[in-house]
């Protein structure tokens, strides 16, 4: 029962939060569309897409991005519950948490899942606005979609949670967004698939295909299409479970709450 | 038995030892100043005490609880407020004391009946719906306390929470943390200010890692003042080998 109330607390804090933020809520929204809407114009007449799995036909490049800004919401969305984490070490309320007497792990957990409650709304939002822009998924895909997006939400978060417990100061943050979430975005098959990036480099290609963004978002667009994939499954659950367990590992109070020097 | 024991309790950062075999103990309705110069070891030890730091050697025991080997138990029973302010300060005053209330398992009426009577000691009803941003220094810290005390702890913690605050603020937390000794709580305050140390309070000295006195303020005070005594042990204090 605890363990619930402490979880119930966390996430209502996280939304509280996330809604209070005006600039963080409208940039959320308006980051994907702004892709979908003005980069996929451009892009739809220079990319030439064949039918691939799990499309049965041709698609327009709209439809090819769109579980690829799913992807990106999410991407962003764990950074920034990190950037809120790094923000906490500095104004000390990550002590206050984690001085509760509910275990470290839970705690960690429930900072996991309410950026992925986040995560899923800001989401569901985009997927609204983009069916009204006529992009929409089969009716059963938004349904198909939403444990994927658990799952894919967990391990971008545990990702998130990995790198605050490493950064020891906000201003370091700003190298995240140019080593971490750049890289991880467009090596991946979110904006091309693929093939297409083996016809330019294969070793890029290589290296897109164990970015675990890349399986992520595979995971979706075949969830969004009533299809699972197997593969990329196992890749982002895998990934998941390195991320967390790098996660408490960074967390761990026999390390120190970070890595750091007596203060007093 | 001893609300609060610590036993030969050592710490290192790297090569660099903080805590150099720590002992004392503690009992409830008391006043405890944990007095040291800036550097003398007390944010380490405040660190073990709440278990954002591990004791690896020594063991430290709350309320009967092992930290180390019941950490639940031995934190269920510890309220602290940090030297850094931990309010959300874009929640409410009652979303702050509601989130506290969960993070320590507490809901429902249990919770609430707690909160309520935070804030009438605070007498701080009637703000309760107002950002914790709108309220000035004095009164942060004050509902921090109220805070650290919604899950009925044994010890209070509070690790120099006077700092940044005036003057009639710091007189009116240290009079308000010395009346909830009174009530039965151990209160262990760490501080470097020795001017909110009172005769009867029991005075646990540390300085470079190691306690050089634990007694009455009055006792070590002796004839004379205790800022005295208090440097006179602490420029004297041979490094640690």
């Amino acid at each position: 029962m605890a363990y619930l109330v402490a979880l119930r607390a966390i996430v209502l804090r996280e939304a509280l939060r996330f809604v209070s933020q005006r600039s963080r809520l409208l940039a959320a929204w308006v980051r994907p569309l702004v892709w979908l809407v003005v980069f996929a114009a451009g892009f739809r007449a220079a990319l030439g897409l064949s039918i691939i799995p799990p499309y049965q036909t041709y698609i327009t490049y709209e439809v090819y991005i769109v579980p690829g800004l799913c992807g990106m919401i999410q991407l962003f969305n764990g950074m920034q519950s990190s950037l809120s984490l790094v923000y906490d070490q500095e104004m000390g309320s990550m002590r206050l948490l984690l001085t509760s007497p509910l275990p470290r792990w839970w705690l960690l957990f429930c900072k996991l899942l309410a950026g992925v409650a986040v995560s899923l709304l800001q989401v569901y939002v985009f997927l609204a606005i983009a069916a009204g822009f006529g992009i929409a998924l089969p009716p059963s895909g938004y349904v198909f979609a939403f444990p994927v997006l658990i799952l894919t939400g967990l391990m971008l978060g545990a990702l998130g949670l990995l790198i605050s417990s490493t950064i020891k100061q906000l201003e370091n943050f700003a190298g995240v967004m140019n080593f971490v979430i750049f890289p991880m975005f467009f090596m991946s098959s979110a904006l091309y698939p693929l093939w297409k990036m083996a016809e330019s480099s294969p070793l890029l290609r290589d290296i897109c295909a164990v970015n675990p963004f890349t399986h992520a978002v595979e995971l979706l667009r075949f969830a969004m299409y009533g299809q699972l994939n197997i593969t990329a499954l196992i890749w982002v659950a895998l990934a998941f479970v390195c991320f967390m367990a790098g996660s408490l590992f960074g967390y761990d109070p026999a390390r120190g709450m970070r890595r750091k020097g007596p203060r007093a | 038995m001893s609300t609060l024991t610590l036993s030969h309790v050592s710490y290192r950062y790297g090569a660099k030892l903080a805590l150099d075999d720590v002992s004392f103990s503690l009992e409830k309705g008391r006043f405890c100043a944990f007095l040291g110069p800036n550097g003398a070891g007390k944010s380490t030890l405040f660190s073990l005490l709440t278990r954002l730091l591990v004791t690896r050697e020594g063991s430290i025991s709350v309320a009967g609880h092992d930290l180390a080997r019941a950490p639940r138990a031995a934190l269920a029973k510890i309220g602290v407020v940090f030297q850094q302010q931990t309010l959300d300060l874009d929640m409410t005053v009652m979303q702050n004391l509601r989130y506290f209330a969960a993070l320590q398992g507490l809901s429902g009426k249990a919770a609430q009946r707690n909160i309520d009577a935070a804030l009438d000691r605070l007498q701080m009803r009637e703000r309760s719906g107002e950002k914790a941003r709108s309220l000035n220094g004095g009164h942060r810290r004050r509902m921090e306390i109220a805070r650290a005390l919604i899950h009925a702890p044994e010890v209070l913690m509070l690790d120099e929470a006077t700092v940044g605050l005036d003057t009639a603020s710091r007189q009116a937390i240290t009079s308000h943390v010395h009346d909830l000794a009174d009530s039965g709580l151990l209160v262990f305050w760490a501080t470097h200010l020795v001017d909110e140390i009172r005769a009867g309070d029991d005075v646990v000295v540390l300085n470079k890692g190691r306690v050089l006195a634990h007694d009455t303020a009055a006792s070590l005070a002796g004839d004379g003042a205790l800022i005295d005594a208090f440097i006179r042990m602490t420029t004297t204090q041979q490094e640690p080998a």
